[in-house]
C-alpha cells in the first residue's frame, strides 16, 4: 500500500455567525442575534496518495476552496480530521502579503519566509525567482506599480519555485500573457511530475485537469458526489453541468 | 507551551522582517522619510512642553526630557494597542492565503513600534547630555524597564486583537479607554505630585504610569526603581500574554470565517 500524503476524514466545516459583534447594536437592542450556521462541507472523507495529483470540480460555492483552505491550515475542521503526515503544504495564491510600496525582491522574501521558508532559503533561490516571473528590472521597483498580469506571475514564480511537498492550487493556472501561462503549465506538469509531490487542483477547466490529474474529487454542496478516475469522474460532470 | 515555542522559532525571523518591510514602506513615499519618526515626538514635545510648563507652571526638574521620556513611552503602548485592536483585518491579504500564528503580527507591530520608540530614546539621550544630567549606575535599568513593557504590552494586545475579530466598534471604545489612561498616567505632570492621596496608588498600579516614573527615576534622577514592583509587573504582564497566546492559539482558526 503506498503512503498517504493527505488523508482527510469525515471533515465538516461550518461557518457561523458571519456578521460581526456590535457593542453598539446589543447596547440598543438588548440582545444577541442568533447566529446562523452554514455547513459549507457536511463529512467529506477522501485521500491522497503522496505523489498523486487531485483535480477537484465542483460548482461555485460547493465547498472546494474551503476544502483547500483547511488542508493548507488556514482554518480548522469542525469534525473530522485532516492528516498531512508532516508533509509541508502551501497554498499557491495570488500575493501573499505582498507590501505595494516595496519591491518585488522584498516582496519575495516576505511571501517566502511566510510560506515557512527562512532567509538563507530563500535568498538562495532569489536569482531563480525572478529569472522565472519574467520581471527584470521592474523586480526593483514598488509592487504598486506593476500591472495585474505582472503581480500576479511573480507571486505565481513564488510558489512555483518554493517548493513545497504538497501544493494546493486554486484557479489560478490562468496566469499572465500566452507565453507565460505556457511556461507556467509547463512548471506546473514539471513539479507534478515529481513523483514525490502531491498536488490538489481546483479548476474549472475541464481540459487543464484531463492534461494534469491522476482523479477527480467532485463535490457538490458540500458532499463528495464522485471519487475516482478524471476520464469518467470528468465526463459525469460534464454530463450534469450542461 | 511546546507548541508555542516551535511556533516562535519559525516565525520570530519572519516578524523581524516583516516589520523592517513595514518601516521602509512608511517612509517610502514621504519627502521627509524617517526624519518624521524623530520629528513627531519632538513637535509634541514642544507643544507639551510649552503648555504645560509654560502656561500651566510645571515645576519639574528637565521637564522637556521628563516629557519626552513619558510620550516616547506611551507612544509604544498607545500605537501598539491602537494597531492591534483592526490587526487581522487589515492583514486579510496574509491571514487567509496562509497560516501563521496569529499574535506574530501584534510581535511584528511591536518591533515596528519599538524601533521607533529606540529613535525617539535617541533623542532622549542627546537632550540628556545637553542637559547635562548626572550619570548614574541607575542607567542599567533602562532595558529591564523597557521588557516589561514590552511584555505588558505585547499581552493586552493579545486580548485586544482577539476581540478586534468579532467586535466591529471595539476600536471606538479602546481609543476612549486609551485616553483615559493617558490623563492618568501623568505623561506632562508628575501623577504624584499632582494628585495628591490617590497619586501614588496611581502610580503604583497603573502599570503604565508606574513603568514611565520607573523610567524617569533610573534615567533622571539617580532612583532606581522598586524591583519587587517590577517583578510583579513582569509577572502579571507574563499571565496577561500566555492567556492571550493561549485564547489565540484556540481560537485563530475560526477568525478568517468573520472577516
Amino acid at each position: 500500500m503506498a503512503d498517504y500524503a493527505i488523508e482527510v476524514k469525515d471533515l465538516c466545516i461550518h461557518y457561523r455567525g458571519l456578521k460581526s459583534y456590535y457593542i453598539k447594536k446589543s447596547l440598543l437592542s438588548g440582545k444577541r442575534e442568533r447566529a446562523e450556521i452554514f455547513e459549507a462541507v457536511k463529512h467529506v472523507s477522501f485521500s491522497v496518495q503522496e505523489g498523486e495529483i487531485l483535480g477537484v470540480v465542483g460548482k461555485n460555492g460547493s465547498g472546494k476552496s474551503t476544502i483547500l483552505n483547511a488542508i493548507a491550515g488556514i482554518f480548522a475542521p469542525n469534525a473530522g480530521s485532516i492528516d498531512l503526515h508532516g508533509h509541508s503544504v502551501s497554498l499557491l495564491s495570488i500575493g501573499v502579503g505582498f507590501h505595494k510600496e516595496l519591491s518585488g525582491r522584498e516582496n519575495i522574501l516576505l511571501s517566502g519566509m511566510l510560506l515557512g521558508f527562512s532567509e538563507k532559503q530563500v535568498q538562495a533561490r532569489m536569482e531563480e525567482i525572478i529569472a522565472f516571473s519574467e520581471l527584470g528590472e521592474f523586480i526593483e521597483a514598488p509592487v504598486r506599480t506593476y500591472s495585474s498580469g505582472m503581480y500576479s506571475k511573480l507571486a505565481f514564480s513564488i510558489t512555483a519555485i518554493l517548493e513545497t511537498d504538497i501544493i494546493l492550487i486554486d484557479e489560478v493556472l490562468s496566469v499572465g500573457d500566452a507565453k507565460f501561462r505556457k511556461k507556467s503549465y509547463g512548471k506546473m506538469k514539471e513539479l507534478i511530475d515529481d513523483d514525490k509531490r502531491t498536488v490538489l487542483i481546483v479548476s474549472h477547466s475541464s481540459d487543464t485537469l484531463r492534461g494534469l490529474c491522476d482523479r477527480i474529487l467532485w463535490i457538490d454542496k458540500g458532499k463528495v458526489v464522485q471519487y475516482g478516475d478524471t476520464e469518467a469522474v470528468l465526463n459525469a460532470y460534464e454530463e450534469f453541468m450542461r | 507551551m511546546e507548541h508555542f515555542f516551535k511556533d516562535i522559532k519559525q516565525y520570530f525571523p519572519y516578524s523581524v522582517v516583516a516589520a523592517r518591510s513595514q518601516l521602509k514602506s512608511e517612509v517610502a513615499n514621504s519627502y521627509l522619510n524617517w526624519i518624521w519618526w524623530i520629528l513627531d515626538p519632538v513637535c509634541f514635545m514642544l507643544i507639551y512642553t510649552f503648555i504645560f510648563g509654560y502656561v500651566f507652571n510645571s515645576r519639574e526638574p528637565y521637564f522637556p526630557i521628563f516629557i519626552f521620556i513619558g510620550l516616547s513611552m506611551w507612544d509604544f503602548f498607545n500605537r501598539t494597542l491602537t494597531n492591534s485592536v483592526k490587526i487581522v483585518k487589515n492583514n486579510k491579504s496574509i491571514v487567509s492565503k496562509v497560516y501563521l500564528p496569529k499574535y506574530i503580527l501584534i510581535l511584528t507591530k511591536l518591533w515596528v513600534n519599538g524601533f521607533k520608540m529606540m529613535i525617539s530614546f535617541g533623542v532622549v539621550l542627546l537632550m540628556m547630555v545637553v542637559w547635562r544630567t548626572p550619570v548614574s549606575w541607575t542607567f542599567l535599568f533602562f532595558t529591564p524597564v523597557l521588557v516589561v513593557l514590552g511584555i505588558f504590552t505585547f499581552g493586552c494586545a493579545s486580548h485586544l486583537m482577539h476581540y478586534g475579530v468579532y467586535v466591529e466598534d471595539l476600536s471606538n471604545v479602546v481609543s476612549i479607554l486609551l485616553r483615559f489612561t493617558f490623563y492618568l498616567t501623568g505623561i506632562f505632570y508628575n501623577i504624584e505630585k499632582k494628585i495628591p492621596g490617590w497619586g501614588s496608588l496611581l502610580n503604583r498600579y497603573n502599570p503604565i504610569a508606574y513603568l514611565i516614573t520607573a523610567m524617569r527615576d533610573c534615567l533622571l534622577y539617580r532612583n532606581a526603581p522598586s524591583l519587587p514592583l517590577l517583578a510583579f509587573w513582569l509577572f502579571i504582564g507574563l499571565i496577561i500574554s500566555s492567556l492571550g497566546i493561549r485564547r489565540i492559539y484556540l481560537e485563530e482558526n475560526s477568525y478568517v470565517k468573520v472577516i
